[in-house]
């Protein structure tokens, strides 16, 4: 009776909530995956089912190809700036964690992970620009000449690859911090009493036992990589001004295909190709943690 | 050491020394590493120091070599042309409207699910619990554009409401509730107030609630900047001037003809000085919200 009375009042509680992450949640993912198997244009009356059409198509959509190739180069990237970067800093950070400096560490490197993106890539859009710019000045100050960095193929995606970065690094030295917290102190004794140094027990202590944490930062990393929008739609105009075009991202791509030219399923198959990279990311992250468990 | 007189030896002259050595490598490398630190940290705000700078610039300082950090003779025509520009007030209201809105709706939804997936064991529920964590990776950028078509029929397109749809729940949130639950409220307290006749409803009010206070703090914080720094969602729900929210506003004031980086950047520092300040108030709050991303192995 307690029971069942118990029952009524969890479900009853939990029904609003549930009711909203079905609409706003659970429908449009599941359209999503509907939407990707139709010809769905807003344009024309009938909507018919393709199967697997949009796919194939997509396989042979020039623009989606470089936005993917664009996005993947631009999501390791980051990784690969990001990750070393930070385990270094959290690894000296952690190290002076009594002294009065430590939290102005933390809160300088975090602060460019909280500030809204737009206003964040300004500042950069500065930096690069390549009449004002402060880069090219000091690159002419060298004697190197100036670069037109945002409208460079190659060099407009390293530019976004160095914003992502700066704002991807606070969350990563943030999380390596905990990680280090959460370390064995005993361990790190018996390894000076060894006579291992500071950067010994770093590379054969720290680097191994906090590779889970790794696992988990450079998933993220990845994951919001493959998201990119925002820094490409502000820092990569093309010669004309439109906003994004100098470097095609999977996000701007997919908006382009829905709003721009209306189709809707199209954009649809192109986001179920995000989500399957996505999973994908995510599983290896799982499966290499139950190795891990096993062994 | 000297509460053992017959072992103590006393130490030689080259090991007192040695210490003194020893120590005197430490500070050394302590303060090598603090000067290191400090570098970074400064290469890290330097962007928005000038960002700052730049936004109290006249047109010819912004031209100068090396760039200053403190204007030579500030000016504010660069605010007061914004201003009149865009209605870039209106712009930061909107924007506040929808990250307060969004922050009250995910507290309360994430505080009442995260309660009863922790304390109420019950078949139904794990399963729906199942299907929020199967949720949980889905990036929002793959669903967006049937919640557009959603919002739209809806008729709330270019409202607050609108940018609200997205930003209603929030699967984190819920997890780090529950587990905040099952680590910190004891199963014997809830009992015991059965015990004594309390209300299901009056226990989640009047002992959940209190002792969740330091979550729910931190996941407020986690979600205000979520809202505030949306981008893509706010992007296509609103295509009116008087609707964009602070990003969407100023991203596409930048892709105009001229790309004034003065005005930019005033419109640009206008929005980032009280986010910063609102940060490094609440950085405590946040720091364990964000730390307990990273803890759910």
């Amino acid at each position: 009776m307690l029971k069942r009375k118990r029952w009524i009042f969890a479900i009853l509680a939990i029904l609003p909530t549930l009711a909203i992450f079905a609409y706003v949640r659970l429908y449009p993912i599941a359209d999503t995956l509907r939407l990707s198997l139709f010809k769905w244009d807003i344009l024309s009356k009938n909507k018919p089912f393709v199967g697997l059409a949009n796919f194939r198509e997509l396989m042979g959509d020039h623009l989606f190809i470089d936005a993917l190739v664009n996005t993947t180069i631009i999501a390791f990237g980051v990784l690969i700036l990001t990750i070393p970067m930070a385990l270094v800093i959290a690894a000296l950070i952690f190290h002076r964690t009594r002294s009065r400096m430590a939290g102005f560490y933390e809160t300088a490197i975090f602060i460019p992970h909280v500030v809204s993106l737009v206003p964040a890539a300004m500042a950069w859009k500065w930096i690069f620009d390549a009449r004002l710019g402060p880069l090219n000045a000091l690159l002419t100050f060298f004697g190197i000449p100036a670069q037109s960095w945002l409208f460079d193929p190659v060099l407009s995606v390293i530019c976004i690859i160095v914003l992502c970065s700066w704002q991807a690094l606070g969350y990563a030295v943030l999380i390596y911090i905990v990680g280090f917290k959460n370390l064995p102190v005993s361990l790190y004794e018996a390894a000076k009493l060894d006579g291992a140094s500071g950067p010994q027990s770093f590379w054969y202590l720290s680097i191994p036992m906090l590779k889970p944490i790794t696992l988990y930062v450079s998933v993220v990393t990845l994951v919001s990589g493959f998201n990119v929008y925002a820094q490409a739609f502000v820092l990569a105009s093309d010669a004309q001004g439109a906003p994004g075009r100098q470097v095609r991202v999977l996000v701007l791509d997919m908006l382009e295909n829905s709003f721009r030219n209306y189709r809707v399923g199209y954009a649809a198959s192109e986001a179920v190709v995000l989500l399957v990279i996505v999973l994908g990311l995510t599983l290896i992250q799982f499966s290499t943690l139950r190795e891990r468990g096993k062994a | 050491m000297t509460t053992n007189p017959v072992n103590y030896i006393e130490p030689t002259t080259e090991e007192l020394s040695e210490g003194v050595r020893l120590r005197r490598k430490k500070r050394v490398m302590n303060f090598a590493i603090d000067v290191f630190l400090i570098v970074v940290s400064i290469l890290m705000l330097l962007p928005l120091v000038f960002l700052v700078a730049n936004a109290f610039k006249t047109p010819a300082e912004m031209l100068s070599w090396p760039p200053t950090i403190i204007p030579r003779d500030p000016t504010i025509a660069n605010f007061a042309a914004v201003l009149g520009e865009t209605p870039l007030l209106r712009w930061i209201a909107n924007s506040i409207a929808f990250a307060v809105m969004s922050t009250i709706a995910i507290v309360a939804t994430s505080a009442i699910a995260g309660y009863i997936f922790g304390k109420f064991r019950f078949r139904t529920l794990n399963i729906l619990f199942a299907l929020f964590l199967a949720t949980a990776i889905v990036p929002f950028e793959v669903y967006m554009i049937p919640l557009y078509f959603q919002a739209k029929s809806l008729g709330i397109l270019n409202s607050v409401w609108g940018l609200l749809l997205g930003y209603l729940v929030m699967s984190f949130g819920i997890f780090l509730i529950r587990q905040n639950v099952i680590h910190s409220i004891p199963d014997e307290l809830l009992e015991a107030a059965r015990i004594d006749g309390a209300g299901e409803f009056w226990i989640f009010l009047h002992i959940v609630l209190p002792l969740l206070r330091g979550a729910l703090g931190a996941l407020a914080v986690l979600a205000f900047f979520q809202a505030w720094t949306a981008f893509a969602w706010p992007m296509i729900v609103t295509t009116t001037r008087t609707s964009y929210t602070i990003e969407v506003g100023l991203a596409l004031f930048q892709t105009g003809f001229t790309v004034d980086l003065g005005r930019l950047s005033a419109a640009s520092a206008t929005v980032l000085i009280p986010s910063i300040l609102l940060f490094v108030i609440l950085r405590r709050n946040f720091v364990q919200g964000v730390a307990s991303t990273g803890l759910k192995e």
